[in-house]
């Protein structure tokens, strides 16, 4: 099981700064990992190469015992990635944004209005986006992680703009992806309020 | 999913509607301006008409180029998309069959009008319709590949331009001779098989570098 997803002696330099050298992480199923740091730290260049986005500067990242850059596409069914930009698009309703989520990861189609009445989204379904608070916005662009089935979820800083009843709502469904024997890693600043008994922190400190 | 995202890209179109009138009005302006800064002298018009109609052709649909991909970058879609992988492809020929809804067909239904407006004649008139019907997806499909390679450019708008008119400049000789030729009674299949074999050259690869451009430009 130890093989899940791991990455040995990462390092990354931006700008000719080196954010994080010689890193090295292990995930199992059913593990969060909270990543931390300040601003700057390298927290979402960290989460980008472990998304395959970007190539780490050195190192490997093995996912199911294989290198991520061997099984791009294997991989990339497994995942659930959400940057700190939403994803979603300002001129489209919640509804239709999550129809375009729902078509690129080749989910069946579904009826999204219950999801989006449980996430408090009720009577906004057919709001263009621009028109919706950050933190209504950034609960759309998290209702995909009600639909996914990928195993390893990535997120960064899903929390932002959250209020405390979205972001209880949010860590339930931690809970639950835990329990299914999935794999989450994140970036917060805030200390997550519910006990994770298998919350790894992992603190990237700032470097110049 | 092709359909599910050309969907979404026609309801985005519906919705800002002057990504695809403004490339418009610049077209029909264009054409009106020139007979006036020409001169009324009809044969002039008729020579010049076939080189005047594509030379607009390609600045409109230039000109719709630079936003195709800004939004979708700027709110972090293209990054999620790529990183999710088997969206991109599908993402990339929805966004080339919508600008070439929204931009090249309507050229072609503007014809009628443009060639009373140059006072073409029918010969001629037919051979620019098939020139812009069989041109036009080849300008959107290089300026979809042009807008994914500067998307992350500040102001990428010359950048684009620079990169695209000279892959635009053989359709744009080929086009417009097919149309002369027309206008003089001779044949123009050869012209036009000509723009036949560069659509479709341009729809086998230019998908691929677009794709490949959007995962360059997230990572």
């Amino acid at each position: 099981m130890t093989d899940f997803f791991c990455a040995r002696g990462l390092s990354c330099i931006r700008q000719d700064r080196v954010l994080f050298q010689g890193l090295d992480l292990e995930l199992v199923p059913g593990q969060l990992l909270q990543v931390q740091g300040k601003n700057g730290a390298g927290k979402s260049s960290l989460l980008r190469l472990l998304a395959g986005l970007s190539t780490p500067d050195d190192g490997e990242i093995l996912f199911q015992g294989l290198p991520l850059s061997q099984q791009l596409d294997q991989f990339a069914t497994s995942l659930c990635y959400i940057g700190h930009q939403s994803g979603i698009h300002e001129h489209l309703t919640a509804l239709e944004n999550l129809a375009f989520w729902r078509a690129a990861y080749e989910l069946p189609y579904q009826d999204n209005l219950n999801l989006l009445g449980e996430l408090g989204l009720a009577g906004l379904e057919d709001v263009p986006c621009r028109m919706l608070s950050a933190g209504q916005q950034r609960r759309v662009s998290l209702a995909r992680l009600w639909l996914t089935k990928a195993p390893l979820w990535i997120l960064d800083e899903p929390f932002t703009a959250l209020d405390q009843h979205s972001i209880a709502r949010l860590q339930q469904r931690f809970h639950q992806q835990l329990a299914a024997g999935g794999a989450i890693i994140v970036t917060t600043h805030q200390p997550l309020s519910v006990d994770f008994p298998s919350l790894q922190t992992l603190e990237l400190a700032y470097r110049w | 999913m092709v359909m599910t995202f050309l969907r979404r890209e026609l309801v985005l179109l519906a919705r800002q509607k002057a990504d695809w009138l403004n490339p418009l009005l610049f077209f029909i302006i264009v054409l009106t301006l020139f007979p006036l800064g020409v001169g009324p002298e009809p044969n002039q018009l008729r020579i010049m008409a076939p080189g005047i109609v594509w030379i607009a052709a390609l600045l409109s649909v230039l000109l719709a180029a630079e936003r195709l991909f800004r939004d979708d970058y700027r709110n972090g879609v293209i990054e999620q998309l790529v990183a999710s992988r088997q969206g991109v492809m599908a993402f990339v020929l929805a966004k080339t069959a919508a600008n070439w809804l929204s931009t090249g067909l309507p050229l072609v239904l503007l014809s009628p009008v443009v060639a009373m407006l140059l006072g073409v004649d029918k010969a001629a008139f037919i051979a620019m319709m098939l020139t812009l019907l069989l041109g036009t997806p080849m300008l959107s499909i290089l300026s979809v590949l042009g807008a994914a390679l500067t998307m992350s450019a500040d102001k990428g708008g010359i950048l684009l331009a620079l990169l695209i008119v000279p892959l635009y400049i053989p359709l744009l000789i080929f086009a417009s001779a097919a149309i002369e030729a027309a206008g003089m009674g001779l044949s123009y299949s050869g012209q036009l098989a000509i723009l036949v074999a560069m659509l479709l050259l341009a729809l086998a690869l230019v998908p691929l570098a677009v794709a490949s451009a959007l995962r360059i430009n997230v990572s």
